[in-house]
Formats: C-alpha cells, structure tokens, sequence
C-alpha cells in the first residue's frame, strides 16, 4: 500500500463483514424516522414560543414544581432499585432454592403489566384503607396520593431494568476471584464490599440510568397513584398532558424540550462515568 | 514449614479424584504436581489450600492439624491460573489487599504496608507500575503481581496452579528461570501444578508425578527419567517405545523371537512382561538375536535423527503392527523401506501379574 493510502483518513474501516453501507444506512434512516424527527419537531414546535415564553413557561412555579417531583422521584426509585435489585441478582445467581427460576421470571412482570394496570393496584394497596396502607395509617404516614406513592410505583417500573442489566455480569464472576481474596484473608464481608461489588459497579451504574430514566419518563402507573396535586404530587409528563389538553400545544413542548434536556445531561454525566470506569478496568 | 498429606481421598458426587494419596512436603522445598489433565493434581493443591475439604484423611502443617482450618486461617499464598487478580484495584492496592483486610490488631500500619508493597514489586521486578491497573499489563506482568499479592501476607507456604500455562514460550522460560531464583531467595516451601514435564523437571527439587487420582512416583527429575517406577511414568515423562514381550529361560523374545538382552535377576524367569525403552537408548547392530524392521518414516529433530521402524515385520500373527522410534547417528544410512536392526541398551521390564 502506498503512503498515502495509509495516511488517508478514511470513513470506513477495512472489514471482512460485508454490507457496511447497507446496515448504516438503514440504521440511520430508521433512527431518523423513529427518535430523530419526533424530537427535532419537539424542539421546533418548542422555537416558536421565542426565549421570553419560554423562560417564563420554564421558571413558572408549578413547571418548576413538577419537574422537581420527576425527577426527584425517579432519584430515590433508581438509587433503591440500584441497592435491592442488587441484592435480588445475588440471591438468583449465588443461590439455587425451590422457586428460583419462578423469581426469576417475576422480575420480568414490571416489564409486560400495563403501567397503569400497576398503578391501580399499587394505589388500592397503598391507600390509606388499603392492605398495606392502612399499616402505615396509625403512624400518620400516607403513602398512595403523595410523592412517596410516586416513588412506590417507580420502583415497581424500575427494578427489572437494574436485574436485567446486573445480573449477566454478576453470573460472569471468576470464582477463583473470591477464593483469592479467601486465600488472602479476606473474610466473606471483606470479599463481598471491597472485591465483588466494585467490580459490578460499572453495571450498576447502567441499571441505574436505565431506571432512572424510566422513571422520568413514566406516566401510567403514576398518574393512578399520584394523587395528582399541583406542587406536591404533579409529575411533569402529566403536566404535559394537561397543557396538550388545554390545547396549548407550545406549553407542553416546552416542558418536553426542558425534560428532554435535563435528562440527556444527566445519562450524558452517567454515560461519561461509565466510559471512564470502563476505560480504568477494562471492562468490554 | 513441613506439610504432610496423609491419606487424603477426595471425592466429587461420588467420583474419586484423589484415592489415598500421601506426601510429605519438606520446608523450603520447590516440589512440582505433575500429570495428565484430570489426574488430580489441581485439587490436591487445592486441598492443601483448603480451598475444598477432603473427603478422609489428614493435611498436617508442621504438627499442627489443619484439615479442618479455614482458607483464611491457613494462611497459605495462592496464585491462581487465570491470576484472578482484582481488575479494580491498582498493581498496589492488589498486593496489599492481604495486608488491609486483617482486623486491625494485627494490621501492619499503613506507611509500613506502602513499604511492603514497594519491596515486593520490586521483588518481582515490576517497580513503577504500582499505579497500573491488571488490565494495562502483560501477562507476564499479571502472573508476577499474583506472585507478589500471595506473598505479601508472608505465606506458611507458597501454592501455584499452572503458574506458566497462559503465557507464551519465551516468556514462560524466562519466568521459569525467575520463579526458580525467587525461590532460592526467599526459601518458601512451594508446591507448583504443570502438565508440562519439561517445566517440571527443570524447576522442582522433586516432582510427584500423577496419574488417575493416585500418585505414582515421588522423586528428583533423574529419578523420575532415569529410573521410572511405573509404566505410566516411564511413558509419560519423555518419549518411549513400549512392547508386549515374553520372557524364557531368563531372555527376552518379542513374537517369540530372542532379541539380545536378557532378564536376569528382575523378577521371574518366564512369563509376560512390557518393555520400555527410551529412543536413544539403543544401538543399531546386524545380528539375528535383536529387533529389527522396515524404517516407515524418518525425521530430523536438530541434532540427530529418529526413525520409525515397524517390527512386526509381518510375523506378527494376526497381532497389530508395532512401530517403534529410535535415534540413529546422522551418518548412519537409513533408507525407507529398508531393513534395520538394533538392540535396546538401556531398558526396563514392567512383569504382568
């Protein structure tokens, strides 16, 4: 090969797998029409408000609001998904019991059940008259109707996705790792907090994003169990649907362009951590 | 520190992978396990690891009785075959790990386990890469900061699994000739597992060779090549040719032909028997009263030559062709096809029943 073949910056890579073009193309064109041009609209129908509508849409107190329970609510379901889903992938990888395989495919539930099929549910239960609800009732705590019955149902939503993302890795881990750290003294406590789980920390980071984004997104199940008060328990998604309802249509783009933006930063941040602890430990 | 295994059985869902094997490991010794994949070498390192519990019999630590001591309490250094070294942690925080998780009574303080560390990687000649990461090293390097992290805890007694098998050729050599000074230095009791006789016999003080769960021969490296105590062992360390032969009136006969050397004072004077001998243990000779045969194939091997010779030469009666390598001298002439004759001078007679 010449000099400056080699020197050439080239768009594609040599590569024995053929239909390079085709697949990137269609992958393209099919991200376009699927993610790309709904929010590029999102944005436009969002441009014409001009900065001062939109500022004024954007620091108006019941956006603010709103966009504080979203996503503070989807913080607190993603931070206890990342600690309990944790836990649920030890017992199914590290143990075999009767009943596993059925645990195993319960996890999958939040996936399949119709959201708001789960926020009825969660709403009867967590009610102040409900099964589990009325537990709490004595002690003056109201779950169903709050932003705790928010987070409830946000977990419920969240958890397979930190399962699904940790347990494959967890699954992956060399015994022989935790007989080293025996044979080194460690004991059992030692061997679990300072060797396994950091080294699953980089998949517990992905399950977290995962359910945290989830959670900002959801709608169904939250609605039935919200309670729906404006600056207490009124979620961002549902203040888009009541602007769309009131048939202001620039109003509820312009809360769905701030959310969108909010949340890319963050999985951008979380994206970015990532890649970092990949890089370090050399995770594929 | 001694270690006596004494009796050991061990048994996986009934199946036998150790059936009443006995070792006295001396103090200061570098002794190598070798044998045949599934011969039982790993678990027997492995039980005096602790790492798995025997199903009978005793693993004694100098006097004391540490079959039933936990991995923990053992104390031992171990040294994975894949490494298993912590890809979180740094080259550093790898090797004082041993050191950081003792409760803190016993915890050296930590400007002292910095100077362990620093000793140690320069030790194993990895100075300056305290900061890397396992992923960022070869596996040369890996193989030697799992070194450094067993013996940081200053181990009873220094275990290794396979210590060279993921490594390259020349880097195995290199390492081999390390592991062994590392050694001389630090006087550790060592117990290596290889499949690799070459590594074996070079490195090890002696070499307990197994075979299907039982160990058939303890002994230095000219003990177990020179003076095999077993078929299995005489076929498996170096190369050997092996032949069903009779025995009369204190001769031996190969398809009941005398072949020129004799069995006096082995065993019994007729009967059945397997000879074994190596391929440059032979001279060719024309007599009548030795082996002989068509030459099927030749081959150089650096210095010298080996020939295949099939000596069945047709007269054995319905039995299969027996094909035999010997050495021949480089000036001698061998041509395919043709005949050649040669007599063991150096053998041995393994007597059946």
């Amino acid at each position: 090969m010449t000099k400056t073949a080699t020197s050439r910056w080239r768009w594609k890579q040599p590569s024995i797998i053929p239909g390079f073009g085709l697949t990137l193309g269609f992958s393209l064109a099919y991200l376009s029409l699927i993610i790309l041009i709904p929010l590029t609209g999102l944005v436009w129908r969002t441009a014409s408000l001009g900065w001062g509508q939109f500022f004024s849409i954007l620091f108006d107190e019941r956006t603010l609001a709103a966009l504080y329970i979203s996503f503070g609510t989807a913080l607190i379901a993603a931070v206890v998904n990342a600690v309990f889903g944790v836990l649920i992938c030890w017992i199914l990888v590290r143990y075999d019991f009767p009943g596993r395989r059925l645990i195993d495919a319960m996890v999958d539930l939040p996936f399949a059940l119709p959201t708001a099929v789960a926020g009825i549910a969660l709403a009867s239960l967590y009610a102040p008259k409900g099964w589990i609800g009325a537990f709490f009732t004595p002690f003056d705590i109201r779950i169903a109707f709050t932003p705790i019955g928010i987070v409830v149902a946000l977990i419920f939503i969240g958890l397979p996705f930190v399962v699904r993302t940790v347990q494959p890795v967890m699954e992956e881990i060399d015994r022989e790792v935790e007989e080293a750290a025996a044979t080194l003294g460690a004991n059992r406590f030692q061997t679990i907090f300072k060797v396994l789980l950091p080294g699953l920390a980089p998949a517990v980071l992905t399950g977290f994003a995962l359910a945290f984004a989830r959670g900002v997104g959801e709608y169904g199940s939250v609605v039935f169990i919200a309670g729906n008060i404006p600056y207490v328990s009124e979620i961002a998604p549902l203040l888009i649907v009541i602007r769309l309802e009131e048939f202001n249509y620039a109003g509820a783009t312009a809360v769905a362009t701030i959310m969108l933006a909010i949340s890319f930063a963050m999985l951008l941040v979380i994206n970015l951590i990532q890649a970092w602890s990949r890089r370090r430990y050399g995770y594929v | 520190m001694d270690v006596t295994i004494n009796h050991i059985r061990k048994e996986f869902a009934r199946f036998p992978a150790l059936n009443d094997v006995s070792l006295d490991i001396r103090s200061g010794e570098l002794i190598a396990l070798l044998g045949p994949s599934g011969s039982g070498k790993t678990t027997l390192l492995r039980l005096i690891a602790g790492l798995d519990q025997p199903t009978e019999g005793k693993i004694l630590f100098g006097d004391e009785d540490a079959s039933h001591r936990t991995v923990q309490e053992r104390n031992v250094g171990f040294v994975f075959q894949s490494y298993a070294l912590f890809r979180h942690m740094t080259v550093a925080e790898n090797i004082a790990f041993g050191l950081k998780v003792r409760p803190s009574a016993t915890r050296p303080p930590k400007a002292e386990i910095r100077k362990r560390v620093a000793d140690l990687l320069d030790m194993v000649q990895l100075t300056g890469l305290d900061k890397r990461y396992p992923n960022q090293l070869s596996g040369g390097q890996r193989q030697r900061v799992a070194l450094a992290r067993a013996m940081a805890i200053e181990p009873r007694i220094l275990l290794l699994d396979e210590p060279f098998g993921a490594l390259d050729a020349k880097v195995r050599k290199e390492l081999r000739r390390w592991l062994r000074e590392f050694h001389d230095r630090t006087g550790h009791t060592t117990v290596f597992v290889t499949h690799d006789q070459e590594e074996a016999l070079e490195l090890a003080d002696r070499v307990v060779v197994m075979s299907q769960g039982k160990i058939e021969q303890v002994g230095t490296a000219d003990d177990v090549y020179d003076r095999p105590g077993s078929p299995f062992v005489f076929s498996f360390i170096g190369s050997s040719s092996e032949l069903p032969v009779t025995l009369a009136g204190g001769g031996v006969r190969f398809n009941g032909r005398p072949i020129g050397i004799g069995a006096a004072g082995e065993g019994p004077v007729d009967g059945k028997a397997r000879l074994f001998f190596r391929p440059q243990d032979v001279v060719l000779m024309d007599a009548a009263d030795a082996l002989s045969g068509k030459v099927t194939a030749c081959r150089r091997l650096a210095g010298t030559r080996i020939a295949e010779i099939d000596i069945s030469n047709g007269e054995a009666k319905g039995g299969k062709p027996h094909h035999v390598e010997i050495e021949v001298p480089l000036d001698a002439p061998v041509t395919l096809g043709a005949d050649l004759s040669f007599r063991p001078t150096r053998w041995r007679l393994f007597f059946e029943g």
